[in-house]
């Protein structure tokens, strides 16, 4: 086919997680026609999914680096954010606890850097005040950012896609992008697994993939290494004692191992900051499981394995600099090279907490190139979705009257119904896999990790998108939690 | 939102709850209600369509909707309210239970609660088995409900991790299903379920059962491509150099069950660290007053059997409760001794007899239960072959009983020698 015949569309945003999101989201601002290409079946299934969800202050990196000032941008807009997309956030504070004088001087360091980098609500406290802080804590003495926060990062994801494309911008998962031209004309031409795009603008939000696009753009020569980062979940019981995320001394490119708490008041064990080169292989080892567990009782005595329900990595992608360090975000417009591509690389941690405002900087950044319409139709807000399980009885009532889906219990742990579940099923961005339902109302992620629902959510998943059973997916293609029916099909061609 | 008051309402309509309702309703109680969150009654028996139901308490061979239908008929013909697709939300420590169906909120108010839940399985991510998570991991239950309820093959080439009994019944039924069971590797250095079962399901289809063997990875991205197996020492820590990759496409866990209490802990009940039910007097009150226990959430049972012969005597406890307005104290503990995993019940009078029910934390040839108050040995009991999998239950008489005087339960390996223990009871 050629080129001239594809869909020609203004701009093309490689990568489905929170920054791909983020800036689909934010040019949707814009009469623009935008397209997301995402490898994976549904958004955040990698590095945008598998975190602590830590809004940060934005005080541990290098004063004037983009990771200092987007995190400070990104930090500030997140209530807002909160408020117009409908995730849970909470700026719950954080604290960062030492014990020894040269700790303490870190921390002064990391207050004064903070200070420099614009973060505010910052201060030191002692004992007294840690505790009254966080009870549970072991530690002389803190840096308390009262700033920070946690965030629900799927459903900040899922809802920067959402309202994307509740704003136009139209989303292609299953589309692994394999090959990148410019044409003579000055466009892009984007092959994939399953078609070609065609594109007047590019950006490469690819996460882990950055390094790869990179190269396809014509834009050689970064190095990207992965840091493997593995977690423990503990039970929703021990949430209360967490009250908000533990830090220890941090490094500038390193936080340190945290025991942290979720909008769902879950605590958090992580991460262990592992290079690797394999920035596919999401498996957890024992050695990291072992050393969370001991590093964790250091600062909060009261991890029980009992407590545990799940465990899983992420891995971030580090841009390896010209002097062989960790380097900053690097968000580039190489005219010379590729014009027209916006390259991201090493958007790793703040990226969460940055993503919209690397977002809005982007969209600087071409707009400096080419002055884009505003869309007066754009509508920041996306539809609320009520949780049963956040709402007092007589509203649980007032739903349940309405529609009786209300009333089933689907996932017991987390008290979602079915017409959650159903909800989730019909999601604007047609996503269809059991992890799409998870990540969309917690079922399966209790203390019974599906235990009782997931039967329940797989075949409401059948059912309603019509889909076969061996043909059914957990998370990634090819991940068939069925092979069929027990005895096969009915040879008279029903179903038995 | 509907409010109301109730005498008695059952939290869970599978063989402890039924059978608690027909044992109240024989006893007079009418004002009482099932609550089940299931479209039907009869809770995990619905799914086991294996037969072994009722020897004890049927004297005959039943399978689990044929056991679960005894108690449902009878249900049915008495005419006992029960609601179903209805879940409990919420208990109090003063009996109000809060439910959710499509037919509204109910807030019921009631004079006893009966706590009727069951267990759930242990996870994979419970036990934080290290490797990858891909589509193919699934408890036996799971599994045994997709397979029996939904229709769905979860399995071709199967490992199964520990040798509880679903693990082992669901090796033959996948078996019978078609698909091929490798291998069964248990932890521990005996199996954790039945006798029976590892006869008649793993020995029978010549199944291999690897003992003192543990999965130490899960490898596959999208679905599940194989497991690491390792020996493990007796510390139950993997011996380095015994691992060994075993291909297949699906890791079936039976690694134990966990009493389902999230909702008795909301209402304030205090749980036992050994059983993880609740801690429970000798009528089977919790330490919240008017709040009862058996089967499952009290202690993970072996039969189904006891299960409902519990209920009967939760039953008849609740119903002294009712018309006495409360139950007399139960000062007396009584503690784990040696071997002894858990008791139940933890608290008694002294003044009457009591059943109890206990497991071993080991495999024990010519074991001997005792039972001593005040540093004196007031019981005994020869148990020719004790094993963790079965629970062992006993009646102490009255008159072993002093009125004070913490108990304590042990069970004591005896070797040869077991005369002379027998002639000092």
């Amino acid at each position: 086919m050629d080129h001239k015949d594809l869909q020609l569309y203004d701009v093309l945003i490689i990568g489905g997680g929170v920054v791909g999101s983020a800036c689909a989201r934010e040019l949707s601002r814009y009469r623009l026609r935008i397209a997301v290409l995402e490898k994976n079946l549904d958004v955040c299934f990698e590095t945008s999914g598998r975190n602590t969800g830590v809004c940060h202050g934005g005080f541990a990196y290098d004063p004037g680096s983009l990771k200092a000032r987007l995190c400070v941008e990104g930090n500030r807009m997140m209530g807002q954010l909160s408020e117009e997309l409908g995730f849970a956030f909470r700026r719950c504070g954080k604290v960062l606890v030492g014990n020894t004088e040269e700790e303490y001087a870190r921390l002064l360091e990391v207050l004064a850097q903070g200070e420099t980098n614009g973060a505010t609500g910052l201060r030191m406290v002692d004992e007294a005040e840690l505790h009254a802080l966080v009870p549970s804590v072991v530690g002389k003495f803190a840096l308390f950012s009262e700033n920070s926060g946690i965030l629900d990062p799927f459903m900040f994801t899922v809802s920067l896609a959402e309202n994307a494309a509740q704003n136009g911008a139209e989303y292609f998962f299953d589309n692994e992008v394999t090959g990148i031209r410019r044409e003579p004309d000055g466009t892009w031409v984007v092959q994939t697994l399953h078609a070609l795009f065609r594109a007047r603008w590019v950006i490469n939000a690819a996460g882990l993939g950055c390094g790869k696009i990179s190269d396809m753009l014509g834009i050689t020569g970064y190095k990207i290494i992965g840091s493997k980062d593995d977690y423990i979940l503990l039970d929703r019981r021990m949430g209360p004692l967490v009250p908000m995320p533990i830090y220890t001394v941090p490094s500038n490119t390193y936080m340190g191992i945290h025991v942290s708490c979720t909008v769902h008041g879950n605590v958090l064990l992580g991460p262990t900051a592992e290079a690797t080169d394999d920035l596919t292989y999401y498996g957890v080892a024992q050695h990291n499981l072992d050393y969370l567990y001991a590093e964790s009782m250091k600062i909060w005595p009261y991890v029980k394995r009992g407590d545990y329900i799940r465990t899983y990595c992420g891995i971030l992608p580090k841009w390896i600099d010209e002097n062989g360090k960790i380097g900053d975000f690097r968000i580039e417009i190489r005219d010379d090279i590729a014009p027209r591509a916006v390259n991201l690389v090493g958007i790793e941690s703040p990226g969460l907490t940055a993503s919209v405002a690397i977002a809005r900087y982007v969209i600087a950044m071409m707009q400096e190139r080419e002055p884009f319409a505003e869309n007066d139709a754009f509508d920041p807000v996306r539809p609320r979705r009520p949780r049963f399980a956040d709402l007092s009885p007589e509203e649980q009532a007032r739903l349940i009257a309405e529609d009786p889906d209300w009333g089933e219990v689907v996932c017991r742990c987390e008290k979602i119904t079915r017409a959650e579940i159903l909800s989730a099923i019909r999601n604007p961005l047609g996503c269809a896999t059991m992890t799409s339902v998870k990540y969309r109302t917690r079922s399966m992620m209790g203390r019974c990790q599906g235990g009782y629902c997931q039967m329940r959510v797989a075949k409401m998943l059948e059912e309603e998108r019509g889909i076969a059973p061996e043909e059914l997916v957990y998370m990634r293609r090819d991940g068939h939690p069925f092979f069929g029916r027990v005895r096969g099909e009915d040879p008279e061609g029903g179903t038995r | 939102m509907t409010e109301k008051h109730i005498d008695v309402l059952i939290v869970g309509g599978g063989p402890a709850g039924l059978a608690a309702a027909l044992q109240l309703w024989k006893r007079g109680a009418r004002d009482l209600l099932i609550v089940e969150r299931e479209k039907q009654l009869g809770g995990i028996l619905r799914q086991c369509i294996h037969d072994g139901f009722g020897l004890s308490h049927f004297g005959e061979s039943l399978s689990g909707p044929e056991y679960a239908a005894r108690f449902i008929d009878d249900v049915e013909r008495l005419g006992i309210p029960y609601v179903t697709n209805t879940t409990v939300l919420s208990i109090t420590k003063d009996r109000t239970v809060t439910t959710a169906s499509p037919a509204g909120l109910t807030v019921c108010h009631a004079k006893a609660v009966i706590l009727a839940m069951g267990c759930r399985e242990r996870t994979r991510g419970a036990l934080a088995i290290p490797g990858e998570r891909p589509a193919g991991v699934f408890t036996a239950g799971t599994a045994q409900a997709y397979i029996n309820l939904y229709d769905r093959m979860p399995a071709r080439e199967a490992v199964i991790l520990g040798s509880g009994d679903i693990g082992m019944i669901m090796a033959r039924r996948l078996t019978l299903e078609g698909a091929h069971v490798k291998a069964v590797y248990e932890i521990m250095p005996y199996a954790a379920g039945l006798p029976r079962n590892v006869e008649q399901c793993l020995r029978d289809y010549e199944i291999p059962l690897y003992l003192s063997h543990t999965v130490t990875k899960v490898h596959g991205r999208s679905r599940v491509t194989g497991v690491t197996v390792a020996a493990v020492d007796e510390r139950l820590q993997p011996i380095p150099g015994t691992e060994e990759f075993v291909p297949c496409d699906t890791l079936i866990l039976s690694v134990g069950l966990i009493p389902e209490n999230e909702l008795s802990l909301d209402a304030g009940v205090t749980l036992d660290p050994h059983t993880r039910g609740a801690l429970v007097d000798e009528h089977l009150m919790t330490d919240v007053d008017g709040i009862f226990a058996a089967g499952n959430v009290l202690h993970v049972h072996d039969l189904v059997d006891y299960v409902s012969k519990e209920a009967v005597r939760l039953a008849d406890s609740a119903a002294d409760y009712l018309a006495q307005g409360g139950l007399p104290a139960c000062p007396l503990s009584v503690q784990c001794g040696e071997s002894v995993g858990h008791t139940v019940p933890q608290r008694i009078s002294g003044s009457r007899g009591v059943l109890l029910s206990l497991r071993v934390t080991r495999p024990i040839d010519s074991c001997r239960i005792v039972v001593s108050q005040n540093g004196r040995r007031i019981f005994s009991r020869k148990v020719r072959h004790a094993v963790p999998a079965e629970m062992i239950r006993f009646d102490l008489p009255a008159r072993s009983l002093a009125p004070s005087g913490d108990l304590t339960v042990s069970a004591i390996w005896e070797g040869a020698q077991d005369a002379p223990e027998e002639a000092r009871v």
